[in-house]
């Protein structure tokens, strides 16, 4: 495998949209046809040499090419964006749209992405090292397929609306996501190992959601079945088995409604219990507050 | 003698009354009464006739206080601005009839920019959820003749929209609903006891917040599947009871306002919502309507979607369509520092955006074109007054059900003021020739990187 490596010079001032630098993208061309490469701000286009310091050289085909991108992308858009195969690695943070639409090969982003990585995901690997923003492994705009196939692992914690629309594939949270995972989920896994916010699983058709931390609200179309024990990562773990969303349609096999999946570990306090204590707690706070008597007598 | 004007439509909210009679001074420059409009609608009217209005274009100098110019000069700095900028932002055409909005989009297309409405502040979740799945809809006429069970979710018409319940929803008496209210059962949803709430038959106070957990509730129950005891706050038994209203209705109907819109959740509450309706469908006929704001922002969406095929948020920096609200609507793309100048048209985000959006619009060359002063004209590089629509000037307007309107010309405008079509035809006009002056291949900005 040979190894292209590209360096930001400065900052765009805007932000700067580069679609271009894949291992598809650069895949069998020379060093002066990469650096004439179409890179976009705004209405402008300019070559991709006029931002990136270019080094070494790509393979002949995409498989055969491994891209680092190093430098402050913060300001970089679609990095690695459709990309078939070979490898990626992304030094620093990057913007959004990281590995969206990604077929195949490895994706590695060193730092947090900003929202939008992985959408339409079909296969590979993304491995998101820090945050991901909203819409990780979600479908794009209007869009019903969403995540097909491949796997995203993100280290750190996700933002809202994760696997919108999720159809297959897995996403792995070591940390935290916000709210809507799996909102209309037709299928695929995702685990989150650290906690959830409400709408977990919310208008799910099929699928699995594994929890291993807490959700402060459950949606209301989930019933408990049974526990099960779940194996992730080699351990086997119990866990309380949900399905659902009950408001939702759902296929038939053999005349039973095939639900979606919702895993959440054992361990974990009762969610209902904590969401009673922190409102209490807010509303003496609240009264505390607003102790004159004026104010509490109109409250 | 002063002359009346009948049928005329009222230049304020979604309802886009068209029964408005307005009296006027004889010589036709001036408003004297309003009838049939509701206070805030009449104010408007009466507001043309203010004293203190702004009608020439005002430049901001350097030490903060504002000149004022020409309206030559203000289409000089306008076309200048756009034909400078990488990626210009056009916020705004909520206020304004569907010909100027057409305008601006052909300006769009010229120097590659990006048009946002109102919508991105208010109802451009909808927007999103009807893309995602659709939207069985129907007309305010059919609802005021067939509706016979009207619910409103996140909405307080009785304050937003002051005649929808008397013109529409609850009280006329129509074709099919011959007893007006009292034929129709009235289901309202809102975390607050509102005004409206307080007219219901059923009232539903849920928790702030939880209203896509409700609506998932609502969906559960019209499917027969049982529920947790309490669901937002609201006890089961409740929430079968609503839903049995619903079922039993003949023709029901969901409106929907910000308090869904803009409520955590967003787009997914009202993709819920629609859901409940298609649900709804199986059992009895049913439609949701949003409740939209502004006149006209029902108008840009449309002119929008016919010309691009996106309802708002829509970015033509790459020479082609692209939507992704999240990415391309206004508050990102100025929180992020993503677009170096903005226009801003008939409306106002200096009241309505939050303060780091409102910091950005005053730091990039900036252009507010609305009738009045307003906090956004307070932080523009130059304002430009035009003459207010609908009122000094007709056009096509959408009614909140995307119902075309054509606007009547009351008044005149002020001795010498534009309209904003004029005006904006006129920067597209400039644009063009600034254009056509520029050699071929000279890049507008001299962006020094890699040296
Ligand atoms: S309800 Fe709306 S459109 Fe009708 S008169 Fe009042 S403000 Fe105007």
């Amino acid at each position: 495998m040979e190894t292209v490596t590209l360096t930001i010079k400065k900052a765009p001032t805007l932000y700067l949209e580069a679609e271009i630098i894949s291992p598809d993208g650069l895949a069998g061309k020379t060093a002066d046809q990469i650096r004439a490469l179409p890179v976009h701000m705004g209405n402008e286009e300019f070559t991709l040499g006029e931002f990136f310091d270019l080094a070494g050289a790509p393979g002949a085909t995409a498989e055969e090419t491994k891209v680092v991108v190093t430098g402050d992308l913060s300001r970089v858009k679609y990095l690695g964006m459709k990309m078939s195969g070979g490898e990626m690695v992304i030094e620093s943070d990057a913007d959004m749209y990281v590995g969206a639409w990604m077929s195949g090969g490895t994706l590695t982003a060193k730092g947090n992405v900003d929202s939008f990585a992985g959408i339409g995901m079909k296969g590979g690997l993304l491995e998101i090292n820090g945050n991901a923003g909203n819409y990780t492994g979600s479908a794009y705009r209007g869009d019903w397929r969403g995540m097909q196939g491949g796997k995203i692992h993100v280290k750190g914690n996700v933002r809202s609306d994760t696997g919108y629309f999720m159809n297959g594939g897995e996403i792995v949270i070591d940390g935290d996501a916000d709210v809507h995972v799996g909102t209309h989920a037709e299928g695929g896994k995702i685990v989150i190992k650290g906690n959830a916010k409400s709408r977990l699983g919310g208008q799910m058709v099929e699928g699995t959601i594994i929890l291993l931390g807490t959700v402060d609200v459950m949606m209301p179309g989930f019933k408990y079945v049974r526990d099960e024990e779940v194996d992730v990562d080699g351990k086997n773990m119990l866990m309380s088995l949900y399905v659902g969303d009950l408001g939702e349609r759902h296929r038939k096999r053999k005349g039973e409604p095939i639900y979606g999946k919702l895993y959440i570990r054992k361990a974990a306090p009762a969610a209902a219990e904590s969401r009673e204590v922190r409102l209490a707690r807010a509303r003496e706070a609240r009264k505390a507050r607003f102790a004159s008597p004026e104010e509490t007598a109109s409250a | 003698m002063a002359k009346t004007v009948t049928d005329v439509t009222c230049p304020f909210c979604g309802s886009l009354c068209d029964d408005i009679e307005v009296q006027v001074s004889d010589d036709g420059t001036k408003v004297l009464e309003v009838f049939n409009a509701c206070a805030i609608g009449a104010a408007k009217f009466l507001h043309t006739a203010a004293k203190d209005r702004v009608t020439r274009p005002r430049m901001r100098q350097e030490d903060g206080s504002y000149k004022e110019v020409s309206y030559d000069e203000a289409i000089e700095y306008t076309a200048h601005m756009f034909v400078n900028s990488k990626k210009p932002l056009m916020y705004g055409w909520s206020n304004t009839n569907c010909e100027a909005q057409s305008v601006g989009h052909e300006i769009a297309e010229a120097t590659g920019g990006i048009v946002d409405n109102t919508a991105t502040v208010c109802h451009g979740p909808s927007l999103i959820a009807i893309q995602d799945v659709g939207i069985p809809s129907c007309t305010l006429g059919e609802i005021k003749n067939r509706a016979d069970v009207v619910l409103f979710w996140g909405c307080n018409p009785a304050h937003a929209h002051p005649r929808h319940l008397s013109k529409y929803s609850i009280f006329p008496r129509g074709f099919f609903t011959g007893k007006g209210h009292k034929g129709r059962k009235m289901i309202v949803v809102d975390p607050r006891n509102t005004d409206t709430m307080k007219l219901a038959d059923v009232p539903l106070q849920l928790e702030q917040g939880r209203d896509y957990e409700l609506l998932s509730a609502f969906r559960v129950a019209i499917r027969g599947e049982e529920l947790p005891e309490k669901v937002a706050g609201i006890p089961r038994e409740k929430i079968y009871e609503a839903v049995e209203v619903m079922k039993n209705g003949r023709f029901g109907v969901i409106f929907f306002g910000m308090g869904v819109t803009q409520s955590l959740g967003k787009n997914h509450n009202i993709d819920n919502a629609i859901m409940v309706t298609k649900d709804m469908n199986e059992y009895t006929k049913f439609a949701i309507i949003a409740m939209r704001g502004h006149y006209n922002v029902t108008g840009s969406g449309q002119v929008m979607g016919w010309q691009w095929g996106f309802p708002f948020a829509t970015d033509l920096s790459r020479g082609f369509a692209r939507y992704n609200p999240g990415e391309t609507t206004s508050n990102d793309l100025l929180r992020r520092r993503e677009v170096d100048a903005i226009m801003v048209f008939a409306s106002d985000p200096g009241s309505h955006f939050p303060i780091s959006s409102v910091r950005e619009i005053a730091k990039i060359p900036s252009v507010a074109v609305v009738p009045d002063i307003n906090p956004t004209t307070e932080i523009s590089k130059l304002h430009v007054p035009v003459a207010v629509n609908a009122i000094e000037t007709g056009g096509c307007c959408y009614r909140m059900d995307n119902v075309p309107i054509d606007a009547r010309k009351v008044v005149e405008p002020p001795e010498g003021m534009l309209t904003d079509l004029e005006f904006l035809t006129r920067v597209r006009d400039r644009i063009a020739e600034l254009k056509a002056q520029a050699p071929a291949g000279v890049r507008a900005s001299a962006e020094a990187v890699g040296a």
